[in-house]
Parts: structure tokens; C-alpha cells; sequence
């Protein structure tokens, strides 16, 4: 016992003396929230828009300055023609323009009826799509106060889904990226830094020295996990509280629950550090199998930006083998919806599965390699 | 007590096809400095690996301290001490740490260790730059330290693998001085260099072709037998007899 406390406050020590690592280690988890917090937005604020009124009246002066009062848009363009628009697009700063056709409000009294046409640069698809969204919505607003204060009954072609956002409400997209960056810095420390830690033991020729000597090799693996382990703890402890105290993320499940299911994950990704490094042999290659095999799958198919149910049905498949995607629907599940065990014991038992499966293989590969 | 330290009868290591290590059967006395030399491939480091419970042998017999290397490994790396070619300190950590961390790997107490880490300290010369991490520290001072690592805790068999790789002259010298010390005190030596005026130093020296023993002697008898003038011109007679390329 005395042996294996030498071998971790050892692996303690190097960490710590290894100044720039450190800063990595804990400075990555606060720079990857900020960046996505703040930086990485699905919502728009502020996107240029022109307006192409050939009405000029009361109605569409109303809308307008609705427009140009929301936060998500400023009206920054007055067009006189259509061959006005592709100039300003060709430009690059406006992203939407809104036309109104002429005798928009008279045609609205007498019809019920009045087109808004709303045309959009789609160089950038999510942007064009998000913008037309929200114009949407503005305009669907506006035609509700009017049916409510005038008692003018004005006709919304075909039907109107009435659309209500559960859990998120105001689409906040760092409410979705905190769990997706959860499992990132959990991937990053657990495994690669890991798999780099005992590959470098192995590149130095310490790893035989050790293998030689009366430390047993469960010893080794045990002792190098175990720091990584106090640090992803620490990490995750660091981006909740970042998450509810700086960007106000709701939580609403139960904190022990998480914990419980953070600490499933950081087994399967030390377990994956382990098997990494038990097939490398030098450090280079243990972070590149490191980043492509699981940092790349983790970013792009667990459904941490693209949502999953939108791939083909190939790259589907795929990501159920990806750890992270089967915690992220628990962890979006504990901390929007306030999931219990009952709700995501499905998932909790194939990340238990995949876990123990690779624990297994680590060691057998350890074993094998000794032979 | 035993007399013979090491003793292998036929042992042999096969990786598939390939034959590493050939029926080697040799014994060690007790005190002894036994040169292992031969040519890169050879069979060298995996005969050594064999006898340090690092890989299992393919057939024969094999007792390292008194011990079976089948069903002993455990009880040999308790009595034996190792040090690699490749360079073994952790170089993030001092001179100290390095002596108390392995020191505790090797089961040394704690009431024990700070008087051990300072006897260590003392017979390399490192009462300066003992608080300063290895890193800093000339190659030569490195080896000494990593020997001295290794009979830290007293081991009855000490392997060193090409212990003076790249160490000048100078402190090669005092490297030979330390392990006449160590051999003095009954510690056994099972050493490998490529340096063949080391093994002029050793009490009886085997070179390995291709995975067997061709010659065992003393460092005198052998330059005898082969009518040679150095323990290099036999190792260069029997190496060009080799088969396996240079590997």
C-alpha cells in the first residue's frame, strides 16, 4: 500500500511540475466556455436587415420599427427596387430583406390578406434560416396584438402551428453545448491525457524499470488513472459553475445523480486512455489516435452540434458506439428536464457496458504485452 | 544459502517462427561479474528479459536468486535490481525524489529512507544539486545515480543493460569501480556493453550469436582459445559467423 501512495503523489508531483500541462488542464475548461458561451451563438443578435416598402403606410411603418426595436435585428438599408438586393447581398453585410407589396395595409383591411416576402442570404444556411425565423415570429406577433386590439379578424393562410419550446425556451444554445463541452474536456483529460501519461512512462524506459520491479501492473494503471481522475472531477466541477453562475444554465435534476453519471463517463474515457496507451508506444501516436479516434467522434457525432437524428443513417449507426453521445442525453436530460435514473437507465447501462468492456480490453492487451 | 545466482538449462524464447534465444544454459556464481556481450539482435535483451520476469521463456529452466522464473517471478523482483540502456530517472523529479520514489517501490520503509537517500546522495557526489531536478544533471552523474537506484534496495542479482552507453571515459572508470564494490559485497552482476574493453574488467564473459552461446569463459581463457589479442577480436571472429543482419 505504502508502494502505491509513493506512485501516485509521484504522478502528482510531475503533474504540478509540469507548468505549461497545467495550465492546459485547467485552463481549457474555462477558454472552451467562454468561447462557446459567448462567442459560439445559435441565436443572432443584431443582424443587418434592409426593407423594400412599396406600401408606405401606417401598417408597414408599424412593422418595421418592430423590426428594428427587437434585439435580433437592425434595419440598416432603405431600398427603392428589387434590382436593389442582390447588390446589397453581392455586398455582404445585409443578410435579409423584407419587401412588402403595395397597398399592404388597405388590402389587409379589406382582404384580411397582405404579402410579406422575405428573402435572405444563404451563403450561410443556419444564419438565413434562423434570421427568417425570427422575422417570422416578429411579424406573427404583430398580427396577433392587431387581432386582439381592433377585433379585425385578419385570415393567416392554411394552418398556424401554435409552436411552444419545452425546457428551453428562449433557445439558448449554451443550455445544449454545456453537456457536449462536459464530455469534450472529459474525453480530452481523461483519455488523452492518460494515454500520453503512460506511453510516456513507456517512450522514457521508466515503464520497465517499473514492470521489473515488485509494483504489480494493476498498481501502475491504477496509479497513473487516479490523478487524471481528481482532475476531471475538478474540470467538471468548474464548467457547472461556470455554467449556472456565469451563464445561468439551469439544473434541474438532482447533484448527486450527475455526479454519479460524470463519474460512469470518466471511467469509460480512462478506460479508453488505457487501451489507447497500451497500443501506442510513443507519445505522437497516443495523442493523434487520441484526437481522431475519440475527440473528432465526440465533437461531430454525438450529437453535440449536429443533432444526430438529422446524419445518414450510416453516420447513425456509427454514433451509437460513441460514449459521449449516450451522456449526452443523459446530462441534457439531469440538467433541462430534471431526469432521474428511471428516465435514463437505458443509457446508463450501455455506457456501463461499453465501460466494463473496455476496462476489459485494457487489461487484456496490458496482459498480453507482458508476455 | 545458494552459490549460484543465476542458472538457465536450455532456456529458449521463440516468437513465432523466429528463434530470439536458442537453448542457452549457463550458471552464475554468486559475486560474480558475468559479461553478457553480442551483437544488436543477437537474443541479449530478450535472454534478459526472460531472466528479470519481464517475458515468459518457451521452453527450458531458469533460476534467477534461487528463484523460478515460472512460478517465482514475484519473489524475483524482489531480489533483483535492473537498470536499462535507455535512461530510467524521471526527469521532472530531483535527485531525492528519485531515490525515495523507487526506494518506495521497492518496498523500502519510510522510517528507512531518508538515511538511505542520504547514503546515496553522499557516495555520488549530488549534495549540491540535490533538491534540482535530474534534468539539469551531466549524463555521466545520471548513470551513476540510476545505479546507484538500483542496489538501493539490496538486491542479490543486479542487471545492468549497456550501463555506460555514452558515458566519457572518466566516470566509465568510476562506474567499474562502484560495481567491483557491489560485487565485493556479494551483489551479482549480470552485465551488457558494447564497450569490449569493459569486458576485459568482468570475471568471465559469454558472447551470443544468433541466439545461442557460442563462447563462455574467462576474459583470459577465451582470448586464449581463439588466439586472439583482446576480447574485440573474438567478439569480431564470432559475430561475422552471424546469420541475422545487424538489427
Amino acid at each position: 500500500m505504502n508502494t502505491f501512495k509513493g506512485f501516485v503523489i509521484k504522478e502528482f508531483k510531475q503533474i504540478y511540475r509540469d507548468k505549461r500541462t497545467l495550465l492546459v488542464l485547467f485552463g481549457m475548461p474555462v477558454i472552451m466556455m467562454v468561447l462557446f458561451g459567448f462567442a459560439i451563438r445559435n441565436e443572432i443578435s443584431d443582424a443587418q436587415i434592409g426593407v423594400l416598402d412599396f406600401s408606405r403606410d401606417d401598417v408597414t411603418q408599424t412593422l418595421t420599427h418592430k423590426l428594428q426595436a427587437s434585439k435580433s435585428f437592425t434595419v440598416n438599408a432603405w431600398l427603392e427596387s428589387y434590382e436593389e438586393v442582390e447588390d446589397l447581398f453581392r455586398q455582404g453585410n445585409i443578410k435579409e430583406i423584407v419587401v412588402f407589396e403595395q397597398n399592404f395595409a388597405e388590402k389587409l383591411e379589406r382582404e384580411g390578406v397582405a404579402d410579406i416576402q422575405v428573402i435572405t442570404d444563404a451563403t450561410d444556411p443556419n444564419l438565413a434560416k434562423l434570421v427568417q425565423a425570427y422575422t417570422g415570429s416578429i411579424v406573427r406577433d404583430y398580427v396577433a396584438d392587431l387581432n386582439a386590439e381592433n377585433g379585425i379578424e385578419i385570415q393567416q393562410a392554411g394552418l398556424q402551428p401554435e409552436v411552444r419550446m419545452m425546457y428551453n425556451p428562449e433557445l439558448r444554445s449554451v443550455n445544449l453545448f454545456v453537456p457536449g463541452l462536459i464530455a469534450i474536456i472529459l474525453m480530452l483529460i481523461s483519455a488523452l491525457m492518460t494515454s500520453i501519461s503512460i506511453t510516456r512512462e513507456k517512450e522514457m524506459g521508466n515503464m520497465e524499470i517499473l514492470l521489473v520491479s515488485p509494483l504489480k501492473p494493476y498498481h501502475i494503471i491504477i496509479g497513473k488513472v487516479l490523478p487524471y481522475m481528481v482532475l476531471s472531477i475538478v474540470n467538471v466541477l468548474t464548467i457547472l459553475l461556470l455554467a449556472r453562475f456565469v451563464f445561468e444554465v439551469p439544473f434541474r435534476g438532482s447533484n448527486l445523480f450527475f455526479f454519479l453519471e460524470a463519474g460512469l463517463f470518466i471511467m469509460t474515457a480512462l478506460a479508453l486512455g488505457v487501451f489507447i496507451s497500451s497500443a501506442a508506444n510513443n507519445q505522437q501516436t497516443a495523442m493523434m489516435v487520441s484526437l481522431a479516434g475519440l475527440l473528432l467522434p465526440t465533437v461531430l457525432l454525438s450529437g453535440f452540434i449536429f443533432p444526430v437524428s438529422s446524419m445518414p443513417e450510416v453516420l447513425q449507426w456509427v454514433s451509437h458506439f460513441i460514449p459521449a453521445k449516450w451522456f449526452l442525453v443523459i446530462v441534457r436530460g439531469i440538467m433541462l428536464k430534471g431526469s432521474d435514473l428511471m428516465l435514463v437507465w437505458k443509457e446508463t447501462l450501455i455506457l456501463g457496458v461499453m465501460t466494463a468492456g473496455f476496462i476489459g480490453l485494457s487489461l487484456k492487451k496490458f496482459n498480453v504485452r507482458l508476455q | 544459502m545458494y552459490d549460484v545466482a543465476i542458472k538457465t538449462e536450455g532456456l529458449t524464447r521463440r516468437f513465432g517462427d523466429f528463434t530470439a534465444v536458442d537453448q542457452i544454459s549457463f550458471e552464475v556464481k554468486k559475486g560474480e561479474i558475468f559479461g553478457f556481450l553480442g551483437a544488436n539482435g543477437a537474443g541479449k535483451t530478450t535472454a534478459m528479459r526472460m531472466l528479470t520476469g519481464l517475458l515468459m521463456p518457451t521452453e527450458g529452466q531458469a533460476e534467477v536468486a534461487g528463484f523460478d522464473v515460472y512460478k517465482q517471478a514475484e519473489s524475483i523482483k524482489k531480489s533483483i535490481g535492473y537498470m536499462s540502456q535507455k535512461f530510467s530517472l524521471y526527469n521532472d523529479l530531483t535527485a531525492e525524489e528519485n531515490i525515495r520514489f523507487y526506494g518506495g517501490v521497492y518496498g523500502i520503509g519510510r522510517n528507512e529512507l531518508p538515511q538511505k537517500t542520504d547514503e546515496v546522495i553522499d557516495s555520488v557526489g549530488l549534495q549540491s544539486v540535490r533538491k534540482k531536478p535530474v534534468e539539469s544533471l551531466p549524463l555521466g552523474w545520471k548513470q551513476k545515480l540510476a545505479f546507484s537506484i538500483s542496489i538501493l534496495h539490496q538486491p542479490k542479482v543486479v542487471f545492468l543493460d549497456e550501463p555506460t552507453g555514452g558515458v566519457d571515459p572518466v566516470i566509465r572508470r568510476q562506474f567499474w569501480e562502484k560495481i567491483y564494490e557491489i560485487a565485493d559485497r556479494g551483489i551479482t552482476v549480470f552485465v551488457t556493453t558494447h564497450y569490449m574493453d569493459e569486458a576485459e574488467y568482468c570475471d568471465r564473459v559469454s558472447i551470443m550469436v544468433d541466439g545461442k552461446i557460442e563462447a563462455l569463459d574467462t576474459p583470459k581463457g577465451l582470448k586464449q582459445s581463439f588466439s586472439c589479442d583482446s576480447i574485440e577480436e573474438v567478439f569480431i571472429q564470432l559475430a561475422r559467423s552471424a546469420e541475422r543482419g545487424q538489427g
